[in-house]
């Protein structure tokens, strides 16, 4: 299992372009929203944007991030390595939980890294302490989504599905969840659907331990995240042990 | 235990939906013996190893892998055996070195005897110099050698190995059986292989099983199948057995219809 993780710390460490690459589309939308819509924000009443907008940006990167870790699964079955990890004698749930947290844990760092560009654009979490929470909140994230990669993966033959599952899963549980807009004054059916969503939970909680602010409150965040992370990496290994080559 | 058989099927048969991929195929493999497994595209080859390699659940029959059974006992059977598959299975953003130590955690063997292994093996295929490279810079003919090299660190008993000369060059290939041979006498490890080079398999296996359409039409020494079909040669005698009209695999059905475009067209 540990091996597993460590070949996802060492193939993430590696591909210095892609963790650029990666940097790039949340802060873009951090800067042209964040500033963009700052001025109106403020002007509705609802207090500063950019901090705001900052767990959101984080949050959006991990999901990204960590369902396209997930989905390497097919790459690693196009390419042939995923038959090499199941010909070897470990069960079916150590290789899918070290891939989960192997994958999990590169999301929550690239979490971190937008955290840390975002300081000097603008952005100042109202309590140093409570970052180290926050980013657990991001692992958990992390590992939510991961799982969901996973299982998809598992579900699918190759690539062809994966700008399916782009357009009609993550950028739906990314816009939806509140990442860009407060959900207290929005329409009871977008409140719903977040209601629904998963990363709303996670946003929330990184928010309330970031800005001290939140829609639903720290407790509820926590235990609906380590719920649906657990539903989701049961289903995954489910999934994933009954993938034949 | 040399007389002992390491590999029995029995009954063996697998299904896709209503196509029958493999039909009720049964045959034994001794100890230390080297033994082919030959046939044309689509015959069965790869879903028989697959089946052998706990990759697919056989759909009926039994198999027996050094007395395990890959369906209930999956990970005693993974132990027994090596494999090196049709295509590359290493991971091309990993070194050389790193793809055998993955390998060797994966399959528990403890960390100096790792190490040693590793070493060794890398220095026998000729890759120890190479060892800190990333795997995506190695030739086809590298690629194949680390493989053969992974698939052995674990010391299994058999070695799978899935059409391992394609694409390779001579050189290549005739350093490939010296070591599979040489491994094979001195350490009785069996080898099971699947090729579509004849000669190969003539001068490699001792027995050699030829399957089409899911069954095995014969089992012999490559002289007992050319005696039986009155051949100078194991091609011949393969196709005479396997007949020559060229087969196709999955994914043909554009292939049908252009085959079907080509009869109509002649008439």
């Amino acid at each position: 299992m540990y091996i597993m993780w460590l070949r996802e710390m060492k193939r993430f460490l590696r591909s210095k372009s892609r963790i650029v690459g990666a940097l790039g589309q949340p802060l873009l939308y951090f800067l042209s929203l964040g500033y963009g819509l700052g001025a109106v924000f403020q002007a509705a009443g609802r207090g500063n944007y950019i901090e705001f907008l900052a767990p959101g940006i984080i949050g959006m990167s991990i999901i990204f991030t960590s369902i396209f870790n997930g989905m390497q699964v097919i790459w690693d079955r196009q390419f042939g390595f995923l038959k090499e990890t199941l010909v070897a004698p470990v069960s079916r749930l150590a290789i899918m939980l070290g891939r989960t947290f192997g994958g999990a844990t590169v999301a929550a760092l690239q979490g971190c890294l937008v955290f840390i560009i975002m300081i000097p654009a603008g952005f100042r979490p109202y309590d140093w302490a409570l970052v180290v929470p926050a980013i657990l909140v991001m692992f958990l994230v992390a590992t939510l989504f991961s799982g969901l990669g996973m299982m998809v993966a598992s579900l699918l033959r190759d690539m062809q599905g994966f700008q399916l599952i782009m357009n009609f899963l993550v950028m739906p549980l990314f816009f939806l969840s509140g990442a860009l807009f407060p959900l207290q004054g929005a329409p009871t059916a977008l409140q719903d659907v977040a209601y629904i969503d998963p990363l709303s939970y996670g946003i929330d909680g990184m928010r309330s331990l970031l800005i001290n602010t939140s829609n639903y409150s720290l407790g509820i965040d926590v235990a609906v995240l380590v719920g649906i992370a657990a539903l989701f990496i049961i289903l995954g290994s489910y999934f994933f042990s009954k993938i034949q080559v | 235990m040399a007389e002992k058989n390491i590999i029995e099927v029995s009954h063996l048969s697998k299904t896709f939906g209503d196509f029958t991929a493999v039909k009720d195929i049964s045959f034994s493999v001794r100890a230390g013996e080297r033994f082919a497994f030959l046939g044309p595209n689509g015959a069965g080859k790869s879903t028989t190893i697959k089946m052998l390699t706990t990759l697919l659940t056989p759909s009926q029959g039994s198999i027996l892998i050094d007395g395990h059974n890959p369906v209930g006992d999956a990970d005693a059977a993974r132990h027994s055996f090596g494999i090196v598959f049709q295509d590359p299975s290493l991971d091309d953003d990993l070194t050389a070195w790193e793809n055998m130590e993955f390998h060797g955690v994966l399959y528990n063997v403890a960390r100096p005897l790792r190490r040693e292994r590793i070493e060794e093996l890398l220095r026998f295929v000729d890759l120890y110099e190479r060892k800190d490279n990333y795997v995506r810079e190695f030739s086809g003919g590298m690629k194949r050698r680390l493989e053969i090299a992974r698939g052995l660190l674990h010391h299994p008993r058999i070695i799978f190995l899935d059409e391992p000369t394609l694409g390779l060059d001579p050189q290549t290939r005739n350093h490939m059986w010296q070591y599979l041979e040489r491994l094979n006498r001195d350490e009785g490890i069996t080898v099971f292989f699947t090729t579509h080079y004849m000669e190969e398999a003539d001068k490699v296996a001792e027995r050699i099983a030829i399957i089409d359409h899911g069954t095995i039409i014969a089992m012999g020494s490559g002289e007992e199948l050319k005696k039986k079909t009155k051949t100078s040669s194991l091609e011949e005698a393969f196709l005479k057995l396997t007949g020559s009209a060229i087969r196709e695999e999955e994914a043909g059905s554009v292939d049908h219809l252009r085959n079907m475009g080509r009869a109509w067209g002649r008439r």
